[in-house]
C-alpha cells in the first residue's frame, strides 16, 4: 500500500483526476478552489494532457462539452458563482449525452457572498441546474481522502452513463490537508461508438440535443429519464452508530465530517445517536432512509444551508409518523463539534427524554 | 456527356430548410467544396451553432456536434485539442458570433485555435425571426428597430473580421460576398486558404461572408442580392485583412 501523504482537498481532486486519465482541463480561476487549476496546470503537461485557462466559466463548460465528444476524458472546476455559469453547458451536455466531470468547491452566496464553507448549492446541484429535466450524478465526498477516491469514481460514473457527474464540496473540503493513501487506477473499458472521431470508414456521426420532429423529444426524455433512474445502482452511503439508535442524524459533505466527532461525543454521554452520511446526492439513498426509518422514529437534518437536502430527507421518511427535525445554519461561520452537539442534545431531549 | 456540376461528397442528398434565396446554402456548398478538395471529409469534425444553421449535421456528411448559442469556438477548442490531427471547422450567424458568442470568438482568435471558423453576416436574427443583431445596418428596420437602427441607442454594426485582424493570435482573416460569380469565386478561394491554414498547421482561420436574408429582410431573392452589393459592402469590405496567400 503506498505510503501516506499530507495533501490539500483541491489538490488530492486534481491527482484523482490524472490518475484516472483526465487529460483535459478546462477552468477560470475563482476562491476556493484555485489549487486545482494550479495543479492541473503544472502536472497536466507531465502526461502530455492539455490545460487551458478559458475566458470564463461559460468558455471552461463548453471546452469541456467539447473535449468529452471526443471521448477524451476531461474535466472543469470552479465554485458556486461559476458553477452557476456553467448551467446551460451542462444542460446541453445531459441533452447531448456527453459525459464529464465538473468540480464545484462551493463558497457561499447568494450573489458573490463569501467564500466560506456552505450547502447552498444543493438544490442546484441535485435537482439538474440548469433549464430542462434533467439530473446528473453527484457525488459529495466528506475527507481529503474521499475526494482523491471519488474523483475517480465520477470519471468512470461518466462515462457509463454518457452523462455529467458533479463533485459537490465546500470550501472547507478543499482547503483542509489530510493524510490520504494514493493508488492505481484501474481502467475500465467503455462503448466509444459515439464519440467524434472524423467519419472514416464508418457512417457520420451527430452530438445534439435538438429534437424537433413530432415525438422525438418526448421519446428522448423518457429515454434519460430511465438513464437516470437506472443510476440508482450507484447509490452510496455510510452508516455510523445505527445500532440502537434512537435518533439518527442525516448530513452530507464537510458537516458530515464534523458530526463524525459529535456523534461519539453523543455516543460517549449515553445518547443512542447515530450518523446516516449520503455519498450520492443525486440519486438519494431514499431507500436505505426508508427502510431504516421502520425501525427508527427520529431524524434530524445538519446542513450549511437553511433546509435543502431537508426536502429529501422528508421524501425518504416523511410519510410516516417520523419525526424529522432539521438544524442549519447559513454561511458565515463553521460549526464545532459542541455547538453540533447541543443542537443534537435539544432535539435528543424533545423526542427521546 | 461531361457532368460539370455535381453535389460535393461533404454534402447529404436532402432538402435544405434554407428559403428561397438564402445565402446559407451556397455557403453550406462552398465549404462543403473544400471539404472535399483538401480530401478531409473523414477528418473533419464539425461545430454547429444556434441559427438558421443549426441543421448543418443534417446536410454535412461528416461527424458534427452541436454547440449552444454562441460557443461553438469554445466546444471546437476542446475539440481540437483533444484531436489535433483532424479538421475542426465552426459555422456561425452574426448573433450566434457577434452577440452572444463574443467573448467566446474573440479568446479563441487570441489562443490561435488551430480552427477555421465560418462566420455567416446577414446582418439579422434569422432564426428568430429577423431582430436587431450587432451587425444591423444604421437605419435598417427589423423586428426589434421598428423605426430604424439608431446608432445613438443601438450602437455601431460591428466589423468582427477587422477586430479579430488586431489580435495577434489570429493567422488568417478575411470577408467575402457570395452575391455574384466574381465574389463567389474569390470567397472560394479566400475559404481555400482559411482551410490551408489549419491543414498547415498555420493557426486560427476565419471567413466572414456576407450572406442575403431576403425573408427577414423582406425583399425578393434578387432586392436582396443587390442589398449586399450596394448596402453591406460599402460597410463590410471585402478582401484578405490579414495572412493572404503563402
Ligand atoms: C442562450 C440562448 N439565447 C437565445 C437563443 C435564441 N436564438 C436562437 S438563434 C438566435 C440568433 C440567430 O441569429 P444568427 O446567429 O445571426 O443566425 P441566423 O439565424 O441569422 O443564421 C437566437 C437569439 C438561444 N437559442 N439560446
Ligand atoms: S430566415 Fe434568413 S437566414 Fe434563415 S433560412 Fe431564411 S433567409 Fe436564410
Amino acid at each position: 500500500m503506498a505510503e501516506a501523504e499530507f495533501i490539500k482537498g483541491n489538490e488530492a481532486i486534481a491527482m484523482g483526476a490524472i490518475e484516472a486519465g483526465c487529460r483535459f482541463y478546462f477552468g477560470y480561476p475563482i476562491t476556493p478552489q484555485n489549487d486545482i487549476p494550479e495543479y492541473m496546470s503544472r502536472h497536466l503537461p507531465d502526461v502530455g494532457g492539455t490545460f487551458i485557462q478559458a475566458e470564463s466559466e461559460i468558455a471552461s463548460i463548453n471546452m469541456l462539452l467539447g473535449a468529452s465528444s471526443t471521448g477524451a476524458r476531461a474535466m472543469t472546476s470552479s465554485s458556486s458563482p461559476g458553477i452557476s455559469l456553467k448551467q446551460e453547458g451542462i444542460s446541453y451536455m445531459c441533452g447531448s449525452q456527453i459525459p464529464g466531470v465538473i468540480v464545484n468547491m462551493s463558497r457561499s452566496g447568494p450573489g458573490l457572498g463569501g467564500i466560506d464553507p456552505s450547502q447552498g448549492d444543493y438544490f442546484q446541484a441535485t435537482r439538474g441546474g440548469g433549464h430542462g429535466d434533467y439530473r446528473t450524478i453527484v457525488l459529495a465526498p466528506h475527507s481529503v481522502q474521499e475526494n482523491y477516491d471519488l474523483t475517480m469514481k465520477a470519471f468512470d460514473l461518466a462515462d457509463k452513463y454518457r452523462n455529467p457527474v458533479l463533485i459537490l464540496g465546500d470550501a472547507l473540503l478543499g482547503q483542509m490537508k489530510e493524510p490520504i493513501r494514493r493508488r492505481k487506477y484501474r481502467k475500465k473499458e467503455f462503448p466509444k461508438d459515439w464519440t467524434m472521431t472524423g467519419a472514416k470508414g464508418r457512417e457520420k456521426r451527430l452530438i445534439k440535443s435538438l429534437y424537433l420532429s413530432e415525438g422525438e423529444l418526448t421519446d428522448h426524455n423518457w429515454m434519460l429519464n430511465k438513464k437516470y433512474q437506472s443510476m440508482k445502482r450507484e447509490i452510496m452511503f455510510e452508516t455510523q452508530f445505527m445500532e440502537g439508535a434512537k435518533l439518527v442524524v442525516v448530513a452530507f459533505g464537510s458537516v458530515a465530517r464534523i458530526l463524525k466527532s459529535t456523534v461519539q461525543m453523543a455516543r460517549d454521554r449515553g445518547m443512542k445517536v447515530g450518523l446516516f452520511r449520503p455519498i450520492t446526492l443525486f440519486p438519494f439513498p431514499y431507500a436505505a432512509l426508508d427502510k431504516i426509518s421502520h425501525s427508527i422514529k427520529n431524524f434530524m437534518a445538519l446542513e450549511l444551508n437553511t433546509g435543502q437536502m431537508l426536502e429529501d430527507l422528508k421524501l425518504s421518511v416523511g410519510h410516516k409518523k417520523n419525526q424529522v427535525d432539521f438544524y442549519g445554519r447559513p454561511p458565515g461561520s463553521i460549526p464545532s463539534p459542541d455547538e453540533l452537539f447541543n443542537e443534537i442534545k435539544k432535539i435528543y431531549k424533545k423526542r427521546i427524554g | 456527356m461531361k457532368q460539370t456540376f455535381k453535389r460535393p461528397k461533404a454534402l447529404v442528398d436532402i432538402p435544405s430548410h434554407f428559403c428561397p434565396g438564402c445565402h446559407h446554402g451556397i455557403i453550406h456548398r462552398l465549404v462543403a467544396e473544400c471539404i472535399d478538395l483538401y480530401g478531409v471529409r473523414e477528418k473533419t469534425i464539425g461545430v454547429a451553432s444556434v441559427g438558421c444553421s443549426v441543421f448543418l449535421y443534417d446536410y454535412f456528411n461528416a461527424d458534427v456536434v452541436e454547440a449552444p448559442h454562441g460557443r461553438a469556438p469554445a466546444v471546437a477548442t476542446g475539440v481540437k485539442r483533444a484531436r489535433p490531427d483532424n479538421f475542426v471547422f465552426t459555422y456561425q450567424g452574426d448573433g450566434d458570433l457577434a452577440a452572444i458568442g463574443t467573448a467566446e470568438i474573440i479568446h479563441a482568435a487570441n489562443r490561435g485555435e488551430q480552427i477555421t471558423v465560418i462566420f455567416v453576416n446577414n446582418t439579422v436574427f434569422g432564426m428568430t425571426g429577423g431582430q436587431m443583431a450587432p451587425t444591423t445596418m444604421s437605419g435598417q428596420e427589423t423586428t426589434t428597430t421598428p423605426f430604424g437602427r439608431d446608432l445613438k441607442t443601438n450602437g455601431f454594426p460591428i466589423k468582427m473580421s477587422e477586430l479579430l485582424t488586431e489580435l495577434p493570435g489570429s493567422t488568417f482573416v478575411a470577408r467575402a460576398a457570395v452575391n455574384n460569380s466574381k465574389n463567389l469565386m474569390k470567397a472560394k478561394k479566400l475559404l481555400k486558404r482559411a482551410f490551408e491554414v489549419q491543414i498547415n498547421g498555420e493557426g486560427f482561420s476565419f471567413v466572414e461572408f456576407l450572406s442575403a436574408c431576403p425573408t427577414n429582410w423582406k425583399m425578393t431573392p434578387k432586392q436582396a442580392t443587390e442589398r449586399v452589393q450596394e448596402e453591406m459592402i460599402p460597410y463590410f469590405p471585402l478582401g484578405v485583412f490579414k495572412g493572404g496567400q503563402e
